[in-house]
């Protein structure tokens, strides 16, 4: 039998870590019970596979290894007189153990667990560190150094939410029609904003920020599977993918930041890029537009572009029209003004730009800046570089504007 | 079954005028009879305003009383519910339609003992 390498059991720990949490959770109705047994599951996953080989189905193998350990726990506690071990006990009491039956109805548990995490009554901070960490098995030591805050607090963090869905009776339940709409639209952004974070990487390991984008797509992917008559779910993971796609190109070798025109388009992932589109066009045929589905095809523009001369930015325009007139906010705004003066000028997309009340925002003194270079009003752009730097925490971007900035003495 | 508290945060000082607070009244009328046809009503009650409530603590040991609310805020307490509810989602739609009917803030927060059907 060949040797398994340690590499497989973390491949498998990373896909089937939070469908076996889910399944757990819903037989006991307990999430730091599923939490326990699976990770007990997999310290004995890692003990016995290298000798024996994978098992055939190796997420029901973690389930009803996990199951046997909670249960096991659970009589030892209950005959103690423990009120939450009978509780468990007797919520697991007419499931059957069946490896077949878990590996074919885990997924509504997965997607009942997202919605879980995603409640709007816990903060939109605590809902993104709790996928992380039931849905995408991240430790509570990753995540506390993906969002740069100590361990501790997000620890913290993580007990007293597991403690609010406990006491005040946080459904583990795909919500009805009714609530779907605004319940999917959490869901969502926290699966964008962890893919944002890892993009954006305003600081902190590199190597875990990475991995967050990873672990969006992850959970883009499999939101997508869950619901595949939801053109948003589609539009969300082709934008995820179409962005990722851009990656290689994005920074140089040793870091530096590269725009869109000036990046070589010949390291820009085909794969990524061929699923994205495709998804983007089959959700144009479901004519659902919404502000996923938009921003994903402004992306496939941008990536049907072979070099940045080529790119139509009439459609490009339109599109932004149209997203504009979904979500009317100023950054949709600016981003549209960005379209204008490609297809208008610098001079139609400054005054836009100058109309938007956005002095806060990095990006808005980055883009005037661009723009005002452009029309050889250095003075001016040399000073809107000097407010986007005052505004840029982040080394890659503060490096590409002083180096822009540069340039134009 | 959980229990959950249903607390209406009202504004402190300044009844509104008759005609809103008669169709709040109407309102929450309505309401309590609806919990009540859905099994979910436990009790209910609203309070005078919070210049009635008296406060006792005992201070070194000293039994301590003194006048007005416990914390002096802009809101207080104007009343609650409690009912029984089968989890947070469903206890959340009694709150929606709390703070319709009282036209104010409603926080709901769960009891610690649950109950029988």
């Amino acid at each position: 039998m060949p040797a398994l390498a340690a590499s497989e059991i973390e491949r498998v720990f990373r896909e089937e870590y939070g469908r076996a949490v889910a399944v757990l959770v819903r037989v006991f109705g307990d999430i730091d019970l599923a939490e326990e047994a699976v990770q007990d599951a997999f310290t004995t996953a890692v003990q016995r596979w290298p000798a024996t080989g994978l098992p055939p189905s190796p997420a029901g193998w973690i389930i009803t290894t996990a199951r046997n350990r909670a249960i096991d726990r659970l009589r030892r506690e209950s005959s103690r007189d423990d009120r939450h071990a009978q509780a468990a006990l007797l919520h697991a009491r007419d499931e059957p153990p069946n490896e077949q039956v878990e590996a074919g109805v885990v997924n509504d548990d997965r997607l009942r667990l997202i919605f879980t995490c995603c409640h709007p009554a816990l903060s939109t901070s605590v809902q993104v560190a709790l996928t992380l960490r039931l849905l995408g098995g991240l430790t509570t030591a990753e995540i506390a150094s993906a969002f740069m805050v100590p361990e501790a607090t997000m620890a913290q963090r993580l007990v007293r939410a597991k403690g609010k869905i406990r006491d005040a009776g946080i459904p583990y339940r795909v919500p009805n029609q009714k609530d779907l709409p605004g319940r999917l639209g959490a869901v969502q952004s926290v699966i964008y904003l962890i893919f944002n974070e890892g993009y954006t990487a305003s600081s902190g390991d590199r190597l875990v920020r990475e991995d967050l984008c990873a672990e969006a797509m992850r959970l883009g992917r499999l939101l997508a599977n869950l619901m595949p008559d939801e053109p948003e779910v589609m539009g969300l993971l082709a934008l995820m993918l179409l962005i990722e796609s851009r990656r290689a190109a994005r920074t140089t070798p040793s870091g530096e930041l590269v725009l869109l025109a000036d990046q070589d388009r010949s390291l820009w992932d085909r794969a990524f890029i061929a699923e994205g589109q495709d998804l983007v066009r089959r959700c144009l045929r479901r004519n659902q537009p919404g502000p996923y589905q938009i921003q994903a095809a402004i992306n496939a523009v941008h990536s049907d572009a072979l070099v940045a001369s080529a790119t139509d930015w009439w459609q490009i325009l339109q599109l932004y029209n149209q997203l504009l007139e979904l979500t009317p906010s100023p950054v949709v705004a600016l981003n549209r003004a960005v379209a204008v003066a490609e297809v208008e000028g610098p001079d139609a997309g400054l005054t836009l730009a100058d109309g938007l009340d956005l002095g806060g925002y990095r990006l808005f003194h980055a883009i005037r800046a661009d723009l005002l270079r452009r029309l050889g009003r250095s003075d001016e752009a040399a000073l809107a570089y000097e407010a986007a730097l005052s505004r840029t925490e982040n080394a890659a971007e503060r490096d590409f504007l002083q180096r822009s900035r540069d340039a134009l003495l | 079954m959980k229990q959950y508290l249903l607390s209406v945060y009202s504004p402190e000082g300044g009844t509104p005028p008759t005609e809103v607070l008669d169709k709040i009244m109407r309102d929450v009328d309505l309401l309590n009879q609806e919990l009540k046809a859905k099994g979910a009503w436990v009790f209910a009650g609203g309070l005078h305003p919070s210049s009635t409530a008296t406060v006792v603590q005992l201070r070194d040991n000293d039994m301590l009383v003194t006048d007005g609310p416990f914390v002096e805020g802009k809101e207080h307490i104007g009343g609650f519910w409690v009912i029984k509810a089968a989890d947070l989602d469903a206890a959340l739609e009694w709150g929606r339609k709390a703070t319709r009917a009282c036209t104010v803030p409603i926080e709901v927060r769960p009891f610690q003992e649950d109950v029988e059907v």
